[in-house]
């Protein structure tokens, strides 16, 4: 089948080296953090001691997924353009985020993106309702991220999927747990820098095979597979699909809560402006990088190569490094793709385990009231009970088709968080009772559509044919939940919130107050 | 830090606030609605007119080639503009009503 030698498949002591090399030093690193991770502020938030720059890349190493580096890339590899089309719908999420929530979100938030949503309505039905989108959010993600680490090593070493899963899980629990924010955040700019720089050596040593002229690249691709490679193929079909689906992206990621928690590292609300401005230069940047290996690999490595290794092409990048730069490169493009799962992962762990602690026992069962020791102590504990569920979450899941969860939590993401989050904001008459309608509106719905959808319906449960016709829930879930939001606030009136909003634009506004 | 809390009141009702806030939401819509725009008529354009971007600029090179790069450089060319207004109209602003609010 492969009929390409490539050593993928066998185990790359490169590849292990540097990982090994990536985990002891985070390790180390974790160690350093530990020191400094006693209060909740460190836990949480590192102190807010993050600087706009530092959180701009531990932002876009929160955000670049192995699946986004490898899946995109595979994407272009086989089918051209399309790639470029769906990397866009990732990218133009965060200039929303600039505009509408950054700076807000910092100045009448605390630690979690429920802090805003509960400020000036009941904390308790509303902190229950965020947590559940948030919850649901990362547990979906995670799946993904976690059984995309499993196939990954199975895939390139022929190691065990579980052992794969259980390192993973491990690892990520100790940054968190140790380390907390601080740890994680350094994981992150680390995966970052080493992802960024990986794929920029790899683009510039796959066009020193064109001459070091993109144009070359394009043509050779159109001249070896075509002219619909260059331009737009078979991925917008249904312009509802790519609709929703660009709903579900863009809208998604202000409501993302490992992305939104992020937010509250850095000092102020003009450091929080500035790490969106250089995440989003970052992750462009990125995502222009993954084209060109794209298409890299499609001339000098060959579509049915590629495919041969993984129908969806996600070996792509991978046999490209190898092809340019050998079995060395190859082990240490992998290497840094596990890096990257490690630091998406314990993202998702701290904020879940946030939820569960900052959000839910503090806020609702706490009443508010704890001490600071208390409170990191079952910080720690939510961490490994999250920890816990990801590892058995990867280990339940394994062989099974998950690509559609990471779209099933933008859905979520876009349909729960993001409407309750902009709504409390910005209008003064939303009230608690509009508040919950709206997020669980949008969290059933963007569950029960996508289950009822060609996603899972026909793909994954084999029926013929589809309940609900689009692939992605979010322009009907997204709808539905701020349409549900404004009625029930015009039909529920809660003055002291109306009230709380006026004064509450200081803070807002010009970040007097914020923590 | 403390806030002179009688003047609060006053300061929430002044014209500078009420233009800071006016402003702010006018850009962040404004940007917002930029990008969307941006954004869902370039998918709308494949959904409905996929043959333009396939127009050829070169002997292979099609057009929605750099189109499709320009809308990335766009997207964050435009949180660069948010953030140089911000930095220098938007800031000076909110430092400016800060003094007034908050006790030396």
């Amino acid at each position: 089948m492969d009929t390409i030698q490539s050593t993928l498949g066998q185990v790359n002591i490169a590849s292990v080296i540097i990982f090994f090399s990536f985990v002891a030093i985070t390790l180390g690193i974790t160690y350093w953090a530990a020191k400094k991770t006693k209060t909740t502020s460190e836990f949480y938030a590192a102190d807010r001691s993050i600087s706009g720059f530092q959180n701009g890349l531990a932002l876009s190493g929160d955000y670049m997924s192995a699946a986004s580096f490898l899946g995109i890339a595979g994407m272009v590899s086989l089918k051209g353009y399309d790639g470029l089309i769906y990397s866009i719908g990732f990218l133009v999420g965060w200039p929303l985020v600039m505009f509408l929530i950054a700076e807000p979100l910092r100045n009448l938030g605390k630690f979690t993106f429920a802090d805003v949503v509960a400020y000036r309505l009941r904390q308790k039905p509303v902190r229950i309702a965020s947590s559940v989108g948030s919850l649901m959010t990362i547990v979906f993600y995670l799946i993904a991220q976690m059984v995309g680490a499993g196939s990954l090593v199975n895939i390139l070493f022929g190691f065990p999927y579980e052992y794969a899963v259980i390192i993973v899980g491990v690892v990520m629990i100790a940054y968190v747990l140790f380390g907390g924010m601080l740890a994680t955040t350094w994981v992150q700019i680390i995966k970052a820098v080493l992802l960024l720089s990986g794929a920029t050596f790899l683009v510039i040593m796959t066009l020193a095979q064109f001459g070091m002229n993109p144009i070359t690249l394009f043509e050779q691709a159109a001249i070896k597979y075509g002219d619909a490679v260059l331009s737009p193929g078979g991925f917008v079909t249904n312009p509802w699909d790519a609709i929703s689906l660009g709903i579900a992206l863009i809208l998604g990621t202000a409501g993302l809560p490992h992305i939104l928690m992020r937010f509250f590292t850095v000092p102020d609300a003009k450091q929080a402006r500035k790490s969106v401005f250089v995440a989003t230069g970052f992750i462009g940047y990125f995502y222009i990088l993954t084209f060109f290996i794209g298409f890299g690999a499609m001339v000098l490595v060959g579509q049915d190569v590629v495919s041969s290794f993984d129908k969806g092409g996600n070996m792509a990048a991978l046999l490209l490094a190898e092809f340019v730069g050998g079995q060395f490169f190859l082990g240490f493009i992998a290497a840094v793709a596990f890096a990257t799962i490690l630091a998406v992962v314990a993202g998702l762990t701290l904020s879940g385990a946030s939820t569960l602690s900052h959000d839910l026992y503090v806020n609702v069962i706490k009443k508010g009231k704890t001490d600071e020791v208390g409170e990191v102590k079952v910080a720690r504990i939510a961490t490994l009970i999250i920890g816990a569920l990801a590892i058995s979450l990867g280990l339940i899941f394994k062989g099974q088709n998950v690509a559609f969860m990471v779209g099933l939590a933008f859905a979520i993401a876009a349909s729960a968080n993001f409407p309750s989050l902009l709504l409390s904001i910005v209008w003064k008459k939303f009230t608690t009772k509009g508040a919950v309608a709206s997020i669980i509106t949008g969290s059933t719905l963007a569950v029960l559509l996508i289950i009822l959808s060609p996603t899972v319906w026909v793909d994954i449960f084999h029926n013929p044919e589809a309940i609900f016709g689009l692939k992605n829930p979010a322009i009907i879930s997204m709808t539905a939940s701020f349409a549900i939001g404004i009625i029930v606030s015009l039909f529920t009136t809660e003055k002291e919130a109306a009230d709380k909003f006026e004064d509450e634009k200081l803070r807002t506004y010009l970040g007097i107050g914020a923590e | 830090m403390g806030i002179k809390v009688d003047r609060v009141n006053e300061i929430l009702n002044s014209e500078k606030f009420k233009d800071l806030v006016k402003k702010r939401l006018s850009v962040s819509i404004t940007l917002t609605v930029i990008i969307l725009v941006v954004y869902f008529g370039f998918i709308l354009t494949i959904a409905f007119y996929k043959e333009i971007l396939a127009i050829k600029i070169g002997a292979y090179i099609t057009l929605g080639l750099p189109i499709g790069i320009s809308i990335i450089l766009f997207a964050w060319i435009l949180t660069g503009i948010y953030t140089r207004w911000a930095n220098q109209k938007y800031d000076k602003s909110v430092r400016e009503l800060r003094n007034e609010i908050l006790e030396k």
